[in-house]
């Protein structure tokens, strides 16, 4: 018998940035459907399921969500680290397929945040005098916000490196410019560096344009053997790398504020698929600020640690550069729902097709997608690619 | 020039728990525990019911309430209450000289003043009669005794 190799076979990408039609469910459901148009699969045979709604009282939770869409799964994952989930699902789902666990596992995400709130979630206490258990209650009488926890990070980052509010602003600006080439994407109009550090200020140093934005939207991944994808519709995109690793939960406990667990998660993902950084042709990389993927290109080896400012100056990131960065414009200006890490594997695979138009990165072989869950905490890093040489 | 300065009214109050009930007592007596395991030596804070190193149970450590801002942040956006009324406001890491690092709030200075590396000591502020919370002031430049 030869080996069963795991592949993504179909993705489905919901309604966004905003869509007050879809609740949270909603948003699972056309994603799904959107999925099964893609990929050809027959819903039947669906029988792993993988989502990120731990709250039994929510109305997506996993079970719940299995139960509604009509999968009975004998391979399931509720694993619930925030953005890095789906990176993680990536993991466990192809160690499943090549395990023989399943045939065909997917994984659906939808999120309501812009109709619901406007704003992105916050941790801790809502109410004046909550009483807060755990761990948090060393943290949350002090008032930190989720920006604040990041801009611990570039703060730390500054200090040690010399990294300057300019160089992060160039995250944004190239996120910007690819942002302009998806219809789709929250936030189109152009950006300059000056944009960037001149807009207003939330948690120093992060700027209100080293934050991103707000949205509804939602996922789904289908993922399968490379020998079921033959008679599927889409060219199968390989996983030849998937790696996990956490540093600490909350900022607070963050051991080094310079380094995150993508060191680990990356250097496994690497060392899995065989190839090295200047191999990727472009990365998908969890923006939910400037400071979140300067640390993963560092971490992740594209370049040394501390030189990620200068390196994001090059111009790289930009389509056309060495390592273009988030090509559906990325959380920064397309869309962030809450948890994004579905969108990275979503567009990692869009490129690798070579069905991303406008943004297509040419002769796409590789890409790395990595996700960030927490507070900079959670890290899941994979490496796709178009074969699997 | 504008001072920070912040109240306890409407923070978000801790559940005392088995392990943390001892944490905060201390802290109404005006001291700041960290834990150090009799087994491998390590200091950690947050306070837990094992040694995050090697899982035996650790005993409190006495400190003397100082440290180094590790890194920091300038809240100047928050709209939950109570903290909007005292925005911009400096959440901060301190690196306690024991070597555990803790986070709160650094009052009595300039937001625009804090920075890395700066001495700070502790100063707390009732919050309930079982808590007491630790705030950070920087360290006053020793008084010469000539
Ligand atoms: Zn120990």
């Amino acid at each position: 018998m030869s080996a069963r190799v795991p592949v993504i076979a179909g993705v489905g990408l919901s309604d966004y940035p905003k869509a007050p039609h879809l609740d949270a469910v909603g948003h699972h459901v056309l994603a799904f459907q959107r999925m099964l148009d893609d990929s050809g699969l027959e819903k039947k045979e669906i029988d792993g399921y993988m989502t990120a709604q731990g709250n039994f009282a929510a109305p997506d939770n996993g079970g719940t969500m299995a139960e509604y869409l009509g999968i009975d799964p004998r391979y399931y994952d509720g694993t619930a680290v925030g953005g890095s989930t789906f990176e993680l699902y990536v993991q466990h789902a192809a160690a499943a397929i090549r395990d023989g666990q399943c045939e065909a596992i997917v994984m659906t995400y939808g999120s309501d945040l812009y109709t619901q709130s406007g704003t992105n979630p916050s941790f801790g206490a809502k109410q004046p005098g909550e009483v807060v258990p755990g761990a948090l209650q060393y943290e949350s009488p002090w008032g930190n916000t989720l920006i604040g926890a990041y801009a611990m990070a570039a703060q730390r980052h500054m200090y040690e490196y010399g990294t300057t509010s300019e160089q992060l602003a160039e995250i944004a600006v190239a996120c910007r410019m690819h942002a302009g080439l998806n219809p789709n994407a929250q936030y189109r109009k152009p950006l300059t560096v000056e944009d960037v550090v001149n807009s207003r200020m939330i948690a120093d140093p992060l700027h209100m344009l080293d934050c991103c934005v707000v949205s509804d939207g939602g996922g789904a991944i289908l993922i399968t053997t490379e020998e079921r994808a033959k008679d599927l519709k889409q060219p199968p995109i390989y996983i030849l790398g998937a790696a996990a690793a956490q540093t600490h939960w909350n900022i607070g406990q963050m051991p080094d504020y310079t380094v995150t667990a993508a060191a680990r998660s990356g250097e496994k993902a690497f060392a899995q698929a065989g190839v090295r950084p200047e191999d990727i042709d472009t990365v998908q990389l969890y923006d939910s600020f400037t400071i979140t993927a300067l640390l993963m290109l560092e971490d992740l080896g594209f370049c040394k640690k501390g030189e990620g400012g200068p390196f994001v100056q090059t111009g790289a990131l930009k389509l056309g550069g060495a390592l273009p960065l988030n090509t559906d414009g990325g959380a920064l200006s397309s869309c962030h729902p809450g948890m994004r890490g579905i969108f990275l594997l979503a567009e990692a695979t869009r490129q690798l097709r070579h069905q991303a138009g406008d943004a297509q990165v040419e002769g796409a072989e590789l890409a790395l997608a990595c996700g960030s869950g927490g507070w900079l905490s959670a890290m899941g890093t994979v490496i796709l690619g178009r074969s699997t040489s | 020039m504008s001072i920070s300065e912040m109240g306890v009214e409407g923070r978000p109050v801790p559940e005392l728990d088995p392990v943390s009930k001892h944490y905060w007592e201390a802290t109404t007596r005006g001291e700041l525990l960290v834990q150090e395991c009799p087994s491998c030596g390590t200091r950690q804070f947050y306070p837990r019911a094992l040694c995050k190193m090697c899982a035996k149970t650790p005993e409190w450590l006495k400190t003397a309430g100082r440290g180094k801002v590790h890194t920091f942040s300038i809240v100047r956006q928050n709209g939950n209450e109570p903290f909007k009324q005292w925005l911009p406001y400096a959440v901060v890491v301190v690196e306690l000289e024991e070597g555990p690092r803790i986070m709160g709030n650094l009052v009595g200075s300039d937001v625009d003043d804090v920075h890395i590396g700066m001495e700070v000591s502790v100063d707390f502020v009732p919050l309930t009669d079982q808590a007491s919370l630790p705030f950070w002031r920087a360290t006053a430049p020793a008084v010469s005794d000539g």
